[in-house]
């Protein structure tokens, strides 16, 4: 049930958030505008939420007008001075604009105004275009390549790797502790001794294992398809948010106009051609890997503690600090994904399942990749048998929690 | 032929001797006893016998076959720590239970049914096993024990926790399932139990076997001699008679005796002296007595 409700939930808040956010103050305002500077256009009677009323040319009866709750507010438009950056706006009123209110204004009569200055200083309004350089940067490769990647293209590629590292860090968290309960559940119970008079501890052990990160996959698919559908249903209801409220100057907004479609079918080409086929087998690879080896730990410190949950549950905080820590160093490695920590966690256990997903994309050495995984394997299927041991011994053991010598004399004991 | 043999038997943990050479056998078809205090070294040996643990030393043999672990499917374990998973339905967790043991999930329900059917409990498939009461859960656990007919049945402590008439149903199902041909280890620090129960006996303590047997040829065994007789009235001076006398409470005394006097030469002494006798019958010791006497023989040995 959860399995539905959580994505939808958490859908229904954000859409209900953006929407909040987006909508603003939702009534009609009218200011009146008395322009001095002379600047006007017939073309401004509103913006967004504010309409704009020219007919009053001085104050007092502008402000008469606006005690008759015909205006929110009186603008008074000083008369232009060409050499100076100042421009002072005074606004009359009771109650001050809002956010999103005072930026429109700002934003139409700063265009106003630029345009007079323009006009009146003589300036060719295209060379000042040129002033501002539109810079990018271009990723070229030293070796002898045939793949280039601009870097808008690395950086998308980047973090879907850093997704997919986050999310193989969530599934192992939280299924992980699923296996650890299920084994201190079996021991509290006391089942665990029919069990294991019917089955191998082994089999019981990667039976929970598997069983349970089926369930996980299970619950991530039916969420990934969930939050697919509902993304691209809301993208048609969500507001495109209004670049005034992210700051964007005018001029940025002309240029990104001209960026989006070009750009985009360049980021897309460079993307499909990135090898897929060759990375997204190794993101099941290291997603199976990962899971596997925390889940057996898990299991493990989940068969050596007592009775006592709050134990266990502290000791698989402990277990999963290389997986957080390796979650960090996912994050800086989507910036730098060939420094040295990136490489290095990349091909070492317990980090690797995290960090290397996310350097997948930019294309690392295939020497790089190997290791990863050789040393990803080696480390799981020792962890997974040291696991074994422990888990086999532990199970028989009620109330009292073993000590730490204790369970290195269970990983030599023959049971 | 025995069902179940031990030969030479050790299991040592890091720092005891939990069994030390323990040898015996199970014969088909007979009730046998596991004995001892708490301690002696029984659920270690049973934890073998249903490889849960490893042997360190010596051999078991489950009817002549080396003991591997394709034997689980012959074997049926209640163990005394025991419980099942309190969230899951009766009829799902029977249903598993038997599977784990080998049975298809067809045959696995039908025989569920039958057991059901049989305790009276056929409403219960769908409840959870927390919904039940201690007894009920006790019979539920039985039936996942016995499902696969098993041909060895061990049950530790199978009474504990359990009341008088549910115990009793249990008691019936073990004599019925022997007859039936399951051959019965069971193990337990209750030794009256056992005198109900076990045919055969073994008798443990500190991780070795102390008594082997058959009850009755040891209870034979460790006879003293000792009558009780009964009466009425009062008692009249038996000083003179050669008699040794014991314990004498009012309307009943021991008399302690030796293996060469005939029981009815003693009666007969009695019967001259006058005593209104009730009630005669030799005192054959329990198996409670036994045991304390051997263990005491053993420290002090």
């Amino acid at each position: 049930m959860t399995t539905f409700l959580a994505p939808i939930g958490l859908i229904l808040v954000m859409a209900f958030l953006i929407f909040l956010i987006s909508r603003g103050s939702d009534t009609i305002k009218t200011i009146a505008v008395i322009d001095n500077a002379g600047i006007r256009d017939s073309s401004d009677t509103s913006i967004n939420n504010l309409r704009i009323d020219y007919s009053y040319t001085d104050l007092p009866s502008a402000i008469a007008a606006y005690r008759d709750k015909k205006f929110s507010g009186v603008i008074e438009l000083p008369p232009i001075v060409l050499d100076s950056k100042n421009y002072d706006i005074n606004f009359h009123a009771d109650e001050q604009l809002a956010i999103d209110e005072s930026m429109s204004i700002k934003k139409l009569f700063r265009d106003r105004i630029k345009k007079h200055k323009i006009n009146q200083l003589g300036i060719d309004a295209s060379q000042l275009d040129l002033i501002d350089p539109k810079i990018t940067i271009d990723p070229k490769t030293v070796d002898d390549k045939e793949k280039e990647m601009s870097s808008l293209t690395s950086k998308i590629s980047s973090s879907i790797g850093a997704i997919v590292g986050y999310a193989l860090f969530f599934i192992i968290f939280i299924y992980g502790n699923q296996v650890m309960h299920s084994v201190t559940e079996e021991k509290r119970n006391r089942i665990v001794e029919v069990l294991i008079s019917s089955v191998k501890p082994f089999e019981l052990m990667m039976g929970k294992v598997i069983g349970v990160g089926l369930v996980g996959l299970t619950q991530i698919s039916i969420w990934a398809i969930l939050l697919g559908i509902i993304s691209l249903v809301g993208m048609n209801f969500i507001p495109s948010p209004d670049p005034d409220m992210l700051g964007a100057t005018p001029d940025m907004l002309s240029k990104s106009k001209a960026f989006l479609p070009d750009d985009m079918v360049q980021v897309t080409k460079e993307l499909l051609a990135i090898n897929w086929f060759k990375i997204v087998p190794l993101y099941f690879f290291y997603f199976i890997i990962g899971y596997f080896t925390y889940a057996a730990l898990f299991a493990a410190i989940g068969s050596a503690v007592g009775d006592n949950i709050q134990e266990a549950q502290v000791l698989v905080t402990i277990g999963s600090l290389p997986l957080i820590i390796a979650s960090y160093i996912a994050i800086s490695a989507v910036k730098a994904p060939n420094s040295s920590l990136a490489v290095w966690s990349s091909m070492l256990p317990f980090t690797a399942p995290v960090v290397m997903p996310v350097r997948l994309p930019i294309d690392p050495p295939s020497w790089q990749i190997l290791v990863s995984i050789l040393v990803s394997i080696i480390a799981s299927i020792l962890l997974i048998y040291i696991a074994a041991r422990i888990y086999r011994m532990g199970i028989l053991m009620y109330g009292k929690k073993a000590s730490f010598g204790e369970i290195l004399k269970w990983m030599v004991s023959k049971g | 032929m025995s069902v179940l043999s031990l030969k030479n038997v050790v299991k040592r943990y890091h720092n005891h001797i939990a069994v030390n050479d323990v040898s015996f056998d199970v014969h088909e078809n007979r009730i046998f006893g596991l004995l001892g205090p708490n301690g002696a070294g029984k659920t270690s040996l049973i934890r073998m016998i249903t490889t849960i643990t490893q042997i360190d030393d010596g051999e078991i043999y489950i009817a002549g076959e080396k003991l591997n672990p394709s034997h689980t499917a012959w074997i049926g374990y209640m163990p005394e720590e025991r419980g099942l998973y309190k969230k899951m339905k009766v009829g799902e967790q029977l249903l598993f239970l038997a599977q784990i043991k080998g049975l298809t999930k067809e045959e696995a329900y039908r025989r569920i049914k039958v057991w059901f059917e049989k305790f009276e409990i056929t409403s219960w498939w769908g409840k959870r096993v927390e919904e039940l009461s201690k007894g009920m859960q006790q019979k539920i656990q039985f039936i996942s024990t016995v499902v696969h007919q098993p041909k060895i049945l061990i049950l530790d402590e199978p009474f504990s926790g359990l009341d008088p008439i549910n115990a009793n149903l249990i008691k019936d199902e073990i004599y019925r399932l022997s007859q039936e041909g399951t051959s019965i280890i069971f193990s337990t620090h209750r030794m009256e139990q056992v005198e109900e129960v076990c045919q055969d006996i073994v008798l443990m303590n500190g991780g070795k076997i102390i008594l082997n047997g058959e009850v009755n040829a040891i209870k034979e065994s460790y006879k003293n001699h000792e009558y009780h007789v009964t009466y009425r009235g009062d008692l009249p001076a038996l000083n003179n008679t050669g008699l040794n006398l014991g314990v004498h409470r009012p309307g009943e005394i021991h008399i302690k005796s030796d293996a060469d006097t005939p029981a009815n030469q003693i009666l007969q002494t009695l019967i001259n002296q006058g005593v209104a006798i009730t009630g005669f019958s030799e005192i054959r010791p329990s198996l409670n007595e036994i045991f304390i006497s051997k263990v005491e023989e053993q420290t002090h040995a």
